[in-house]
């Protein structure tokens, strides 16, 4: 196995850059070195046609210490964490993981996030469940629609989703609403507010 | 010794319990006519998966925590839906783990941890029924309804899941013993998109399209789900001309004992699978 120190005599990488893999690292728990890029993530990945870098090469930038080009990147807000990709990869490496950690430092350093509609979703989802401690779809989507600006899309699917009793218009909620403040409460300081 | 399974504890999860009522209500009709009694779990709280894992871990790790902590010791803790399993399982594999992290959970829970807690997927139930042979005497059963299976991410897990019982194939087996044909397909394992669905509709459309495009191709009457949030995205984002009916796995183990008709479960489905399965005599 390569180790960062290692693989910081093959390709010669300035401190700032050699800090960027060790944080994805101490974060995630994954060591991202054993990737030795054979590609079959992306080749399995059944959104990469639509990412702009593939799984691999995200790892990749990761391991070069190339921090704005991971961080702004579609890649890490259009996987959807299905781990088709770590399942058939050989190195047993648990690329969705590393994913997480490249979005969640994309939002605390404040970097242009490129697909922030997804940020939005993700946010009304956690929002969701801060109320209620369960998702209210219906409130998810109104909300979100909202922040997009964007009524009019997908007006067909949510009629009919409303005309089949899909969508409740309340709530399903947690008794004990004071479990979900704690949550929230344990986790406040370096949490990624909405 | 075998684990016993006649008394369960039972995690809906939010799509179960709001969207997929109808997966819901035939589980625990199929579950009740096999002598299995299923208890929700008291005062559950969303499992964590997608968004909250998306941007937000220390969330992600209190949510199926806490759920985890609410479980009674006695008797195991099933999740219909294969995300709030992987979710559910995950959370209690990394506290075993970590000494840390079950101190912190009891300090949070006021409960202590159960290391020895059976956390189950409703798979792991159905093939102990196999195994007791309660299938084997469907005779009429689905009467020969041509099913594509479909199990997008399900059978994908993180490594650290790697030992966990893989139930490739299961679907097939346990709907070839009720007298159904499952289609050998190519797109079975293709994730839905989740939430790209509503995010990214361009993306989600294509997907499901040819996951739907490739059953049909093969003749397939209907698809088959093992997921909530499999079914809804393969019912809303499609725009093809065939309209191919989506059943919930535990529909159609109910209707091959007959129940289902009339139980208001297909009016609720977006594409109405009830032409299809009055032409297979499966509902009245
Ligand atoms: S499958 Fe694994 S080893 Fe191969 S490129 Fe992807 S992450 Fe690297
Ligand atoms: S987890 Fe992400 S990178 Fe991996 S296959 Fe799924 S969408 Fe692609």
């Amino acid at each position: 196995m390569i180790t960062t120190e290692q693989l910081d005599d093959i390709v010669e990488l300035s401190k700032e850059d050699r800090d960027f893999p060790r944080e994805v690292i101490r974060r995630s728990g994954v060591n991202i070195h054993m990737c030795w890029h054979c590609k079959t993530c992306s080749g399995g990945c059944p959104f990469s046609g639509d990412m702009d870098y593939f799984p691999n090469q995200i790892i990749r930038l990761v391991q070069l210490g190339m921090k704005d080009e991971a961080l702004e990147s579609s890649t890490i807000w259009i996987c959807v964490g299905c781990h088709t990709c770590s399942i058939q990869c050989p190195q047993a490496i648990d690329i969705p993981a590393i994913m997480d950690v490249l979005r969640q430092m994309a939002m605390a350093e404040g970097v242009k996030v490129a697909q922030p509609h997804i940020l939005n979703f993700h946010k009304e989802v956690v929002n969701s469940i801060r109320r209620h401690g369960r998702t209210h779809k219906l409130e998810i989507m109104m909300r979100y629609k909202l922040s997009k600006k964007d009524w009019f899309a997908d007006m067909d699917v949510g009629l009919k989703m409303m005309q089949k009793r899909k969508l409740d218009l309340m709530p399903s909620k947690v008794r004990a609403i004071s479990d979900i403040r704690k949550m929230f409460h344990a986790e406040q300081e370096g949490a990624n507010e909405g | 010794m075998k684990d016993d399974f006649t008394e369960l504890t039972y995690f809906p999860g939010c799509s179960l319990a709001t969207t997929a009522k109808e997966n819901d209500r035939s589980l625990y009709v199929f579950c009740k006519r096999h002598g299995i009694k299923l208890k929700e779990l008291e005062d559950w709280n969303c499992c964590g998966s997608s968004s909250t894992h998306s941007i937000d871990h220390h969330l992600s790790d209190h949510l199926p925590a806490r759920n985890l902590s609410l479980a009674p010791p006695d008797r195991p803790l099933m999740a219909a839906c294969p995300n709030c399993y992987r979710q559910l399982k995950l959370s209690h594999l990394r506290l075993l783990q970590n000494p840390e992290a079950q101190e912190a959970y009891k300090q949070m829970w006021g409960r202590e941890f159960d290391p020895d807690l059976k956390i189950m997927t409703f798979f792991e139930l159905l093939s102990d029924m196999v195994d007791a042979g309660a299938f084997d005497t469907r005779k009429d059963g689905l009467k020969g309804l041509k099913v594509a299976t479909y199990y997008g991410c399900m059978l994908a897990r993180p490594p650290i899941m790697r030992n966990e019982k893989n139930f490739y194939g299961f679907m097939e087996k346990v709907l070839a013993a009720m007298n159904a044909q499952p289609v050998q397909w190519e797109q079975s394992a293709k994730c839905c998109g989740t939430f790209l669905t509503v995010t990214r509709p361009d993306i989600a459309n294509k997907t499901v399209e040819g996951i739907i495009g490739s059953a049909e191709q093969v003749k397939a009457e209907c698809i088959v789900t093992a997921c909530a949030m499999c079914h809804m995205n393969l019912e809303i984002r499609s725009k093809l001309p065939g309209k191919t009916p989506i059943f919930h796995f535990s529909e159609l183990l109910s209707l091959s004992m007959g129940i289902g008709g009339g139980m208001g479960w297909f009016r609720r489905h977006l594409i109405d699978p009830r032409p299809l399965l009055r032409s297979k005599k499966l509902i009245g």
